[in-house]
């Protein structure tokens, strides 16, 4: 009996209509994907993409070169060199991200003590040739000028948990 | 010995120990900020607080001695509830500034409030501020405000330096570290306070911002600029030398190091460093390749050779080299046949040669310098010329040493000197001649009473005996008076290497010229290996005349200097940093070092060039690949503390004191000795850098009618310089004191001798 169930069983197309079913509910269920690029994802407060070089609302750069994200980075992805300014203040004169290497990991963030280097939420950057993607003191503090407003905010969003 | 237990650990430690003494004994770590071992106690800290048992409060381990069966707990709920309160109240007013500190990631305050602290601050209102001050070009006190009051560097002072430049005013809140009456802080042991201070308060000035700690690679390396071969950690970054430590080493510098040491990195790359080999056409200065002036040199060095005689052939030296160089030196001019070489540019008094048994050395180890009852120093500006010497000296006083001075200069050794006796520079061998004679005499009075009473004398010939015109003399006076008192003879030494340019023969045998007569002989051609004639030698007018008067002169140098007058070639020599090398201290420690950073440019070390030159002479014995190599060849099999020896006979000793008109006394400035201490930045800033002056008795400037601070005209053999007078009457009449070997000063004459000061 049942080796003739077995036989008649796929006449039937049980297991299409099964699949086909499961087809049906995706056609008329909401839709997930994003078109790209006319569309994008929602991001985290917390969205580690491009670095950025913060200053304090004066103008004044706010990075102090204690080099502790130097040191902290575990793809030695960031050099440094400090020097005394003209003021006495301590300052870097040298503060590259070779973002080539860097494995947006976020401890330049966690490690910094005045908020300076930041990972933005911007993640559409590239190069064209070797060397683009290796960021300069002046490239960040760029990155850092034209997002500010987006920075300060996702700071102040995430302060509550911390 | 009484026994005690430390957190349950039995422990046997010496009667009067204390318990932090006992516990680092041990191994067990006590947290503290005050407490230092070459320091006294001070226990104000309070962060050594420890739970003993049967005592109702927590004590101090630092200042509590230990008692027979003595309990001690470092971690009980009591002893770490006095520490977390400690930490916190420490940490009430330091500054939150450890990113911008220079101390950050070596600091003991970072440290123990990780280790002891709590995780969060309680402490709201506002911090006290204190205002940074400038205490000289060495040490950094900007940042005033991170001080915890521990008075190391105050306690340095006074205990080890020898002098309080530093003190603690007010009270509670408002006690500061300051200087008195906003004075610089001179010493040369200042830099210690970098390195005593557990917070960033007091930071090295030249290493401001320069690098983090963890960035730095150690290499170990010796002194290069005195005679005492301290231990020191050479700390490089970028292939650049960043900072000088010293490493511990009880037997030699403690745990000390002198501001020369420590700063004269500053003078390494200075902007006249040579990068690359030049030679001198038409009058015009070429850069070349170093095959070009390697060639050109030796040919230069052939055609003298062949064609004036091996004879006209000189080379010179200073004790700043390294045994390797000095040996390849003495190697490729005695190859060629001739037998003028020399390190010893200061010395003016030769007749020893040869009568000498051995090298003359310190006679003794430093270490035995804490254990003497007696010391007699003849002729030594002793804290200028070995800086670290006289610090423990200084502790030897304090533990009985009975220190007796003959000088020409009564200069402040910042010790209680139980002896002494000034007197002009040709009155030093009939006054030590007197000595002699008391002493054997068994005098019981003064300083022959002093000396004959002692049971471990020592006797030290300081760098004014070695550079006097009748050393040889001084030097058989002291010898007696050391062995009529069963004591040590021994010289203090004048570089770092001086014993060494000895063991390497860096001097003339039975035949050739030594170096005051290579220059007042002058030769046809030089080979100068580290020298700056005009700065190093004992007459700086007759040993420029030499040089510019000779065809050739090779000059191996790690800088441009006044060579670029009258050399023909420079070729670039890399320094101690860049280089391996042996050195030979004045206790006779043999200590070889590795270079830390690459030459600079094209720069080679010199044992390398000297090496090419030989085999481009093709002088025989020139295969050497590595300074070890050569080392070996010196030293392989040979017993160096046999070969030093100070012992000398048949030196006839003439006590004539005649001598007409004033006579010089000049010292070399403790910033003056070397080519690299010479172009160090913030050394050359300092009060003991400063203009060499005129000091005269003020009844000798009333003879020529002028008063302290005018300008007078000195005037000595060919020369004549114009500099600032002031009144010492502390120096003997008829003397006057200007220092030798300084650009101010080049342009005299001879280092002792008659000089003529009027107004100018």
């Amino acid at each position: 009996m049942n080796t003739l169930i077995k036989f008649f069983k796929p006449f039937l197309l049980l297991e299409l209509l099964k699949g086909m079913s499961v087809t049906g509910k995706y056609f008329f269920a909401r839709h997930i994907t994003v078109e790209y690029p006319e569309e994008k994802t929602p991001q985290s407060f917390r969205f580690r993409g491009l670095h950025a070089q913060r200053r304090y609302p004066n103008g004044e750069e706010r990075c102090i070169g204690c080099k502790l994200c130097e040191a902290v980075c575990p793809a030695l992805a960031i050099k440094i060199e400090v020097a005394e300014r003209a003021d006495g203040s301590r300052r870097t004169t040298q503060y590259d991200i070779d973002l080539t290497k860097c494995i947006f990991c976020g401890f330049c963030e966690e490690s910094c003590p005045v908020d300076a280097i930041v990972e933005t939420r911007v993640f559409e950057y590239h190069g064209e040739k070797r060397g683009d993607l290796y960021y300069t003191k002046e490239m960040l503090l760029a990155v850092g000028d034209k997002h500010e407003a987006q920075i300060a905010q996702d700071r102040a969003s995430d302060a509550k948990y911390r | 010995m009484i026994n005690i237990e430390i957190d349950g650990k039995q422990i046997e430690t010496d009667n009067g120990s204390t318990v932090i003494e006992a516990a680092h004994k041990a191994g067990i770590a006590i947290p503290h900020f005050c407490y230092h071992k070459k320091l006294s106690i001070a226990a104000n800290c309070r962060m050594c607080l420890v739970q003993v048992e049967k005592a109702p409060k927590p004590l101090p381990a630092c200042a509590t001695p230990v008692t027979e069966g003595m309990k001690i707990f470092t971690h009980s709920d009591q002893a770490v509830k006095a520490q977390k309160g400690v930490m916190e109240f420490l940490l009430v007013n330091h500054p939150l500034d450890c990113p911008i500190c220079d101390q950050g990631g070596e600091c003991m305050l970072q440290d123990m409030s990780v280790g002891y602290g709590a995780g969060h601050s309680r402490y709201h209102e506002e911090k006290r501020v204190v205002l940074g001050k400038d205490i000289g070009p060495l040490v950094s006190a900007e940042e005033m405000s991170r001080c915890i009051s521990c008075t190391r560097c105050v306690r340095f002072g006074q205990e080890v330096g020898g002098q309080m430049e530093l003190g603690q005013a007010f009270r509670g809140e408002h006690a500061e570290i300051i200087s008195f009456v906003s004075s610089t802080v001179d010493s040369e042991l200042s830099g210690n306070m970098i390195d005593l201070c557990p917070v960033g308060a007091l930071t090295s000035k030249p290493f401001r911002y320069k690098a983090r700690s963890w960035e730095l690679s150690r290499r170990r390396s010796v002194s290069a600029h005195d005679s005492l071969g301290s231990s020191l950690a050479v700390h490089t970054k970028n292939n650049q030398v960043l900072r000088v430590l010293p490493i511990e080493n009880e037997a030699i510098n403690e745990c000390w190091l002198s501001d020369k040491d420590r700063f004269a990195y500053e003078g390494l790359n200075t902007p006249d460093r040579l990068t690359k080999p030049m030679i001198k056409q038409d009058g015009k200065w070429l850069e070349v390749e170093w095959q070009v002036a390697l060639e050109y040199a030796a040919n230069a060095l052939r055609h003298i050779a062949n064609g004036a005689g091996a004879e006209q052939l000189g080379a010179l030296t200073t004790g700043g080299s390294t045994l390797e160089e000095m040996y390849l030196l003495q190697k490729l001019v005695r190859g060629m046949g001739s037998d003028n070489v020399d390190f010893r540019l200061r010395q003016a008094d030769f007749s020893a040669d040869g009568k000498q048994q051995g090298a003359p050395w310190l006679g003794m180890a430093v270490a035995d310098f804490s254990r003497a009852d007696r010391l007699l120093i003849v002729g030594s500006f002793l804290r200028k010329d070995h800086p670290l010497l006289a610090a423990r000296i200084r502790q030897a006083v304090k533990k009985g040493l009975q220190v007796s001075v003959i000088h020409s200069v009564d200069d402040d050794l910042l010790m209680p000197v139980a002896h002494k006796t000034v007197v002009a520079p040709n009155a030093l061998v009939s006054t030590l001649a007197q000595l002699a004679q008391a002493v054997t005499a068994k005098q019981t009075e003064g300083m022959a009473g002093s000396l004959v009473s002692g049971e471990r004398v020592a006797v030290m010939l300081g760098n004014f005996a070695q550079q006097h015109p009748q050393a040889a003399q001084l030097h058989t006076l002291a010898q007696q008076i050391a062995s009529a008192t069963k004591g040590k003879l021994g010289f203090l030494g004048e570089a770092a290497n001086s014993v060494g340019g000895y063991l390497a023969q860096a001097k003339p045998s039975a035949t050739g010229l030594n170096a005051s007569s290579m220059l007042s002989n002058p030769r046809k051609a030089y080979v100068l290996l580290n020298v700056e004639p005009e700065l190093d030698c004992a007459n700086p007018q007759q040993a420029l005349a030499a040089m510019q008067g000779a065809d050739t002169v090779i000059a191996l140098t790690a800088y441009k200097h006044k060579a670029l007058d009258y050399a023909d070639v420079l070729l670039p020599i890399a320094p101690f940093t860049e280089t391996s090398g042996t050195f030979v201290s004045a206790e006779g420690r043999v200590q070889s070092f590795k270079g830390a950073v690459k030459p600079l440019g094209e720069a080679r070390p010199a044992w390398k060039v000297l090496r090419v030159l030989g085999n481009l002479l093709k002088v025989e014995g020139f295969e050497f690949d590595t300074s070890e190599a050569v080392r070996d060849e010196v030293l392989k099999g040979v017993d160096v503390a046999s070969n030093l020896n100070n012992t000398l006979a048949g030196v006839e000793v003439q006590a004539t004191s005649a001598a007409s008109g004033m006579q010089r006394v000049s010292e070399v400035p403790i910033y003056a000795t070397d080519a690299i201490v010479r172009r160090s930045a913030p050394l050359q800033a300092t009060a003991d850098a400063s203009t060499p002056q005129v000091w005269m008795h003020s009844e000798e400037l009333n003879n020529i009618g002028v008063k302290s601070g005018m300008n007078v005209k000195v005037m000595q053999g060919s020369g004549s310089v114009k500099l600032a007078c002031h009144a010492d009457d502390k120096l003997p009449k008829g003397v006057v004191r200007v220092a030798a070997g300084h650009p101010a000063t080049a342009a005299l004459g001879a280092m002792f001798g008659e000089i003529t000061v009027e107004r100018a």
